[in-house]
């Protein structure tokens, strides 16, 4: 490169140079003004949100008064959860399955235990809605009570989520020294014991990132849930979609800081709880 | 067993760790075995691969004639390629050829912003590390929606980009609805997809190689290009493949960014199931669409097979 060492930085001190800290500098700013601007746009005062025209509240009132909006939230949330706690389980067995065991034809089942994954979203969503269509399910999870009318929503998204969840949590369990597991059973344990004193806890980082990354996935899904939903049944990412396409509107910022702040602070609260746990287990 | 088509860097280093130690037979606990591959497997089977089982009939199919008239929800299954035959007239090749150079333009375009990053933060000091990590994955966690809502607000003519070059005496530009806009917004909300890859490989770098290349006599760039990127190349091939097969079936960024102006693949797929209502012609579309996705990570494995000193 181009630039001369200072006097006093080794060769490796790449944290030290002005030219990456510029580069730096540059790309965080194009990655977070937008976001800020947004967060930002929210308490202003301006219809149409193009100057600051003084700080207000309003916008969040009108979006808690909008039950449209506050139903798609709500539904939301709760495909998540669902969708999060069924992956989080498949997801697991089937890296346990994959750590513990070798069988025929293994790496074609990686294979296709990937497709998920590499597939494009909209060609997974599409075959879906004709999927539900053709098999008259879609009929079927419509006509049900909330939240069982979610059904095909919450099915497509563990399709896609658990596969993330086994990457993850074998990735953990790669980690593992199986002398441990070993020692349990000399000391007397059972092979269930064992699962649940030995394996699960090593396992617990990798499933709670596993778990969070399929409870984001599940909350930013926009393209497969557009194609899966029934007719009447709509999403948070569906509902500020169609809000979008008509146009930005400040009350479209307001709910989406509700949202980014509900991901953010999740995320960050996740992370803490999973420091200690990691630090302990080295 | 080589397999083209998977999220094969991560799962292969999995399987070089795993090959080091010595799996059970599955012969040998064939309950647990099924037990743990049973819900995973059966799920895949039939709300994934049943799926597409009945979009690959349906691309072979046509809508029913009843009485002289088209029907809207009923089909004739397995008439024929008509709908392929279609989809490779002129007008819906160049829609998958611009949808493959603008995927391929953003990917790159992410590997140039995201290398730095990665190898900055990598090379950060110890305690800055998680905030700078965290600062790049938190948008990551912000809905894809919201952060091309947010860029919306950025770009169009009375966005602040045109603000603040008015101020400059430039512009206003067209900023929005055309191929930048596009671009600029795949790399945008894919960039956390190529950091995450680079960071975990260049944070396992052994460093000692650097300093023997330096040492050497190597200078900077070389020790980067000779040394550095091929260690990193794991890192880099999956970043590209996690950045650019989601950008080639991207659908709201070129619908929202884009407009009219800037139609990829999946918006034309989109329209078939939503605004055309022709399914058949969509189910073929798709088809086109996992191919061409196939073609290039057979395309991939086939560079990191011969470029010398990749281990992937």
């Amino acid at each position: 490169m181009a630039d001369q060492m200072k006097p006093g930085s080794g060769p490796l001190d790449y944290g030290n140079r002005l030219w990456l800290k510029v580069l730096f500098g540059l790309i965080y700013f194009m990655l977070y003004v937008p976001i800020i601007t947004l967060v930002a746009f929210s308490f202003n005062t301006d219809k149409r949100g193009i100057v600051w025209r003084g700080f207000t509240l309003d916008n969040y009132v009108k979006a808690w008064n909008n039950s449209a909006l506050i139903e798609a939230m709500t539904n939301s949330l709760m495909i998540a959860l669902i969708a999060t706690i069924i992956s989080t389980v498949i997801g697991a067995m089937v890296a346990l399955m994959l750590w513990r065991f070798r069988f025929p034809f293994k790496g074609a089942y990686e294979a296709f235990m990937g497709l998920p994954i590499v597939i494009p979203e909209i060609c997974m969503g599409v075959a879906l809605l004709l999927f539900f269509n053709e098999t008259g399910m879609m009929g079927a999870i419509v006509a049900m009570p909330w939240p069982l009318n979610l059904a095909n929503i919450i099915i497509a998204h563990v399709a896609f989520c658990f596969p993330f969840v086994a990457i993850v949590v074998r990735s953990r369990l790669v980690g593992f020294n199986r002398q441990l597991e070993e020692a349990s059973k000399d000391l007397g344990a059972s092979e269930w014991q064992t699962f649940w004193k030995v394996i699960v806890p090593f396992m617990m980082p990798g499933l709670v990132a596993g778990a969070l990354l399929a409870f984001t996935l599940s909350l930013d899904d926009f393209v497969i849930t557009f194609f899966t939903s029934g007719p009447e049944t709509v999403t948070f990412p569906v509902k500020v979609y169609s809000l979008v396409r008509r146009g930005v509107s400040p009350e479209i910022n307001a709910a989406s800081t509700v949202l980014i702040v509900i991901t953010v602070v999740a995320t960050i609260l996740a992370m803490k709880l999973q420091a200690p746990e990691k630090s302990g287990k080295g | 067993m080589p397999s083209p088509f998977l999220l094969a860097s991560i799962q292969r280093l999995q399987g070089t760790a795993e090959r080091r130690r010595i799996l059970d037979n599955w012969k040998d606990n064939r309950s647990v075995f099924w037990i743990l591959a049973g819900p995973g497997t059966f799920w895949l089977l039939v709300f994934f691969i049943l799926p597409l089982g009945f979009l690959f009939i349906m691309s072979f199919s046509d809508k029913a004639v009843i009485n002289g008239e088209v029907s809207i929800t009923d089909y004739d299954y397995l008439t024929g390629i008509t709908n392929y035959i279609r989809s490779v007239d002129t007008l819906y090749l160049t829609i998958i050829w611009k949808s493959i150079w603008v995927s391929a333009l953003a990917t790159v375009l992410c590997l140039v912003t995201a290398y730095p990053i990665a190898f900055g933060i990598c090379f950060a000091p110890e305690r800055w590390k998680p905030i700078l990590l965290l600062l790049v994955v938190l948008p990551f966690w912000i809905n894809l929606l919201i952060r091309t809502y947010a860029l919306i607000a950025v770009f169009r003519s009375q966005g602040y980009v045109n603000l603040a070059l008015g101020t400059l005496g430039l512009g206003p530009y067209d900023l929005l609805y055309n191929n930048f806009a596009v671009i600029f917004g795949l790399v945008y909300v894919y960039m956390p997809f190529m950091v995450l890859p680079l960071y975990a490989t260049i944070e396992r770098l052994d460093r000692s190689f650097l300093e023997a290349s330096l040492d050497l006599g190597a200078s900077q760039f070389t020790t980067f290009m000779k040394v550095t990127v091929p260690l990193t190349m794991p890192g880099i091939i999956t970043g590209v493949i996690l950045v650019f097969i989601p950008c080639l079936g991207s659908f709201l960024t070129p619908d929202l960014l884009g407009g009219a102006n800037a139609i990829m693949i999946g918006n034309v797929i989109e329209r078939q199931f939503k605004a055309a209502n022709d399914w058949p012609f969509g189910a073929a579309l798709s088809f086109m669409l996992m191919y061409a996705t196939f073609a290039a990570l057979m395309l991939r494995a086939f560079l990191a097979k011969r470029s010398a000193g990749v281990d992937v």
